[in-house]
């Protein structure tokens, strides 16, 4: 009993001095602070010599490992581009929907190009920076051919496959929500498992965004026995993001990516690049390629930031065709993804 | 046990040769160790947060969580009924244990005393019943819907989980006691079975046996069209297994109590036997009469009052089957594979604690005329149990941390909607805080029960 008391009575002091001590020391951290703040994310990637970009990693067209191990489509490339722009190695970083913010956030990665849906919450309430788009989508659905769905309204009491984390996850709910459907939905951790269950047919319906679903059905075993339905439920434009506060960091991210449509607009490609460099008389391509002006300078990265990033993948326009364009497995349409003046969306800001 | 006490300690250095105060300053200098640890993470992480520009704190579990999930208990509002129901329970509990306290200081146990045991029936079972008739229409359950909070979507993951660690924890025990035993069975074959089973099932990561039952089990099962039908009563398909479930019909309740009412005076039965055999050695029939009762109050209340439930059958509409009792490929997977994995290891602790109890015990009973199945029952398993609750204990945690698995295959457990959570609200530090919280009360409680359960078996000294 005695020693009972006794440890009772040391918990006690203890917890007061515990206390006491602690409440000096509760003040600090306010100094602290700005010195956590005080190096931006470019100088340090710039000091680390390398870029630590996510991706998805599973989702063919956009991110996957090739046959010989090497991560590579239409986001990575946006990944090399932005690297080489700065003139850093790349480390790619597959991602599930779930880790990503976290991964983000805790500085695993520096940018996230993983098909990430730009949403207001995700804006203003996860300490996110969105930094345009790269591809504007839209949620479809992926059914069996011989199946009994025909359309998107036949889908009431059907069985669903989705990603966990994603904003599909979201709009699948209110889809059925809003038009008094039932669904049964099974929640994977990974696009690679959800498609795997749906293969299973473990359900009627695959879900997720429609570029997404194209990659998805390419990685079938018979991509003839499924179709993508033409019903298109949701906004889904996806683009990069960074952290939010570091702006100049975000700078970066955001004019190489509107550099790249500037190129496609300009007709500046992989290989007339340099030549266009020289040459070209076109005064927005000169201040662009660094012949004249200083925004290389400007954005804290050297005078031919955007000679160096074009060549890693090419132009917008040719970093689409060749990973999820009509001559890959995906044959995805431009389609929103044209250019403004072409009756697409694409439209980056004049280099100016 | 306190060291014997000197006079005051004049200076400092008598104060650390002082043995007790020693052992203060040691405490509290730990203590404060912890204490400026936990206090620098805690305050590094606000920081963190703020600088982030991210929301913190538990408000987002009464956002709308406007996300479906699959599998869906009903979850109980804690209000009316409940509450009564559960202050009836906690009460009976707290009797019972003064009564049991009370009775140990008179030297005795409230076994010795049929009065009492009466007593403790009434306050366990006979209390809470009562309530459940008087209030139990209040009891209202919520069924989740995209349009509920985070916090009652939590709540579904968090009955999933209890619900397949719960009958997980059943059919392991049982099936790893037949193991166990075969395990030692002097029938070559039957022991080497369950030696090849223990040996490949064990030496299996859990998680690599529940993708080959989930996935390559689910790609042979066909399509809900094609079900396989056993005699129309179990219908299996990839979309899972369906069975007919009980419909309760007017007379149900009444019929249920008249089994309990069976089932008590069968308690009393086996009492009131075992007290005759032994006063004077004399075995009444048990098994028969027991059955032959419950056999005869049942037929009885269902020839009298009509059927007490009514069979409904699953049936193919629309996409899927309708009705019936549905277990998903999910819930099913995790469970079996749950089953078979801590089954083998259970086996293994049934073996250990039969080979503990010592050759002579089994020798004895041979010699004393009990044949094979009563010398395993009446003296080798009950001093066996001493040894084996400790390591099953373990082994029930093992089991409930281990269906935190059922995320890789889409199970909605408490791990998988709280990652859901945390990604749709975008807060990750409180969601998996809540989720650790969740589980440590599981393995307490588990633990605390089964510590419970040792005290009780523990040879008693006298």
């Amino acid at each position: 009993m005695k020693s009972n008391v006794m440890i009772v009575v040391a918990f006690i002091v203890g917890a007061v001095l515990a206390y006491l001590v602690l409440s000096f020391t509760g003040s600090e951290p306010a100094t602290t602070q700005e010195e956590a703040t005080a190096p931006g994310l470019l100088e340090t990637i710039v000091s680390r010599g390398e870029l630590k970009c996510g991706v998805s990693g599973t989702l063919p067209g956009f991110a996957s490992l090739n046959s010989s191990g090497e991560m590579v489509g239409f986001d990575v490339d946006f990944c090399k581009a932005t690297a080489a722009a700065i003139g850093v190695g790349l480390s790619i970083e597959a991602l599930t929907a779930k880790e990503r913010f976290t991964a983000l956030q805790s500085g695993r990665v520096d940018v996230l190009y993983r098909n990430t849906t730009w949403t207001m919450s995700r804006d203003v309430k996860l300490g996110l920076d969105f930094h345009g788009v790269n591809y504007y989508d839209g949620q479809g659905f992926m059914v069996r051919k011989d199946g009994k769905i025909k359309n998107a309204k036949d889908m009431d009491g059907a069985t669903v496959c989705v990603d966990t984390g994603t904003t599909t996850e979201l709009n699948l709910a209110d889809y059925f929500r809003s038009n008094g459907m039932k669904y049964k939905p099974v929640v994977f951790e990974g696009a690679d498992k959800a498609r795997a269950a749906y293969e299973a047919g473990r359900c009627d319906v695959h879900t997720t965004d429609a570029s997404g679903l194209a990659g998805q059905r390419s990685a079938l075993k018979n991509p003839n026995d499924h179709i993508i339905l033409p019903e298109i439920i949701s906004k889904e434009p996806l683009g990069p993001v960074t952290v939010h506060g570091d702006n100049k960091w975000g700078d970066v991210v955001r004019w190489v990516l509107n550099v790249l449509v500037v190129a496609e607009e300009k007709g500046i490609t992989q290989s007339n690049v340099e030549q266009m460099a020289g040459s070209s008389k076109d005064p927005e391509v000169q201040r662009m390629l660094g012949k004249t002006g200083t925004f290389g300078a400007d954005l804290g990265l050297s005078k031919d930031w955007a000679v160096k990033a074009i060549p890693s993948g090419g132009n917008y326009g040719e970093i689409f065709e060749r990973n999820i364009g009509k001559s890959t497995p995906l044959k995805l349409d431009r389609g929103l993804n044209q250019l403004w003046s072409k009756g697409g969306l694409l439209y980056a800001p004049p280099i100016r | 046990m306190t060291p014997p006490r000197r006079d005051q300690p004049q200076s400092l250095i008598a104060l650390w040769r002082n043995p007790v105060a020693r052992a203060w300053i040691y405490q509290i200098a730990i203590l404060l160790a912890v204490g400026l640890g936990a206090h620098t993470l805690f305050q590094n992480t606000r920081r963190n947060l703020e600088e982030k520009d991210t929301v913190s704190g538990f408000a987002y579990l009464a956002n709308e969580a406007s996300f479906g999930i699959g599998e869906i208990l009903p979850v109980p509002v804690l209000e009316g009924g409940l509450i009564h129901l559960l202050i009836a329970i906690v009460a009976g509990l707290f009797l019972v244990f003064l009564l049991s306290r009370w009775q140990k200081r008179r030297g005795s146990t409230i076994g010795a005393d049929t009065r009492l045991v009466i007593v403790v029936f009434i306050l366990l079972f006979g209390v809470p019943l009562a309530v459940l008739f008087y209030s139990g229409d209040t009891i209202r359950a919520i069924h989740y819907t995209e349009a509920n909070s985070y916090g009652v979507a939590l709540m579904v993951g968090l009955l999933n989980t209890f619900k397949v660690s719960l009958i997980g924890c059943v059919l392991a025990t049982l099936l790893g006691l037949f193991l166990g035993i075969s395990r030692l069975s002097s029938n070559w074959l039957v022991a080497k079975l369950s030696e090849t089973y223990i040996e490949i099932v064990r030496n299996i990561p859990l998680l690599v046996q529940l993708f080959f039952v989930y996935i390559a089990v689910l790609r042979t099962l066909p399509q809900p069209e094609n079900s396989l039908r056993f005699f129309d009563v179990a219908i299996l398909n990839n979309r899972g297994l369906y069975l007919p479930s009980p419909i309760p019909q007017d007379f149900a309740n009444l019929f249920m109590l008249s089994i309990a009412a069976t089932l008590t005076g069968i308690y009393f039965w086996r009492r009131h036997v075992k007290q005759r055999q032994d006063r004077t050695g004399e075995q009444l029939p048990f098994f028969l009469p027991s059955v032959a009762a419950l056999v005869a109050v049942s037929g009885l209340v269902w020839l009298i009052f009509g059927t007490p439930f009514q069979l409904e059958y699953a049936e193919l509409r629309g996409f899927n089957f309708v009705g019936g009792l549905e277990l998903s490929p999910e819930f099913t997977a995790m469970l079996i594979s749950l089953t078979l994995y801590t089954a083998a290891f259970i086996a293994e602790i049934v073996r250990s604690g039969i080979q503990a109890v010592s050759k002579g015990q089994r020798e004895a009973a041979q010699s004393l005329g009990l044949r094979g199945g009563q010398t395993l029952r009446l003296i080798v398993l009950p001093q066996a149990m001493r040894v084996m609750i400790p390591p099953l204990t373990s082994q029930f945690l093992n089991l409930t941390k281990n269906s935190s698995l059922g995320t890789a295959i889409g199970f909605a457990e408490v791990v998988n909607i709280s990652g859901t959570i945390i990604n749709q609200s975008g807060q990750a530090i409180e969601p998996i805080a809540l989720t650790m919280v969740i589980y440590l009360t599981f393995s307490l409680s588990i633990s605390m029960l089964m510590n419970w359960y040792n005290a009780k078996m523990r040879l008693v000294e006298r």
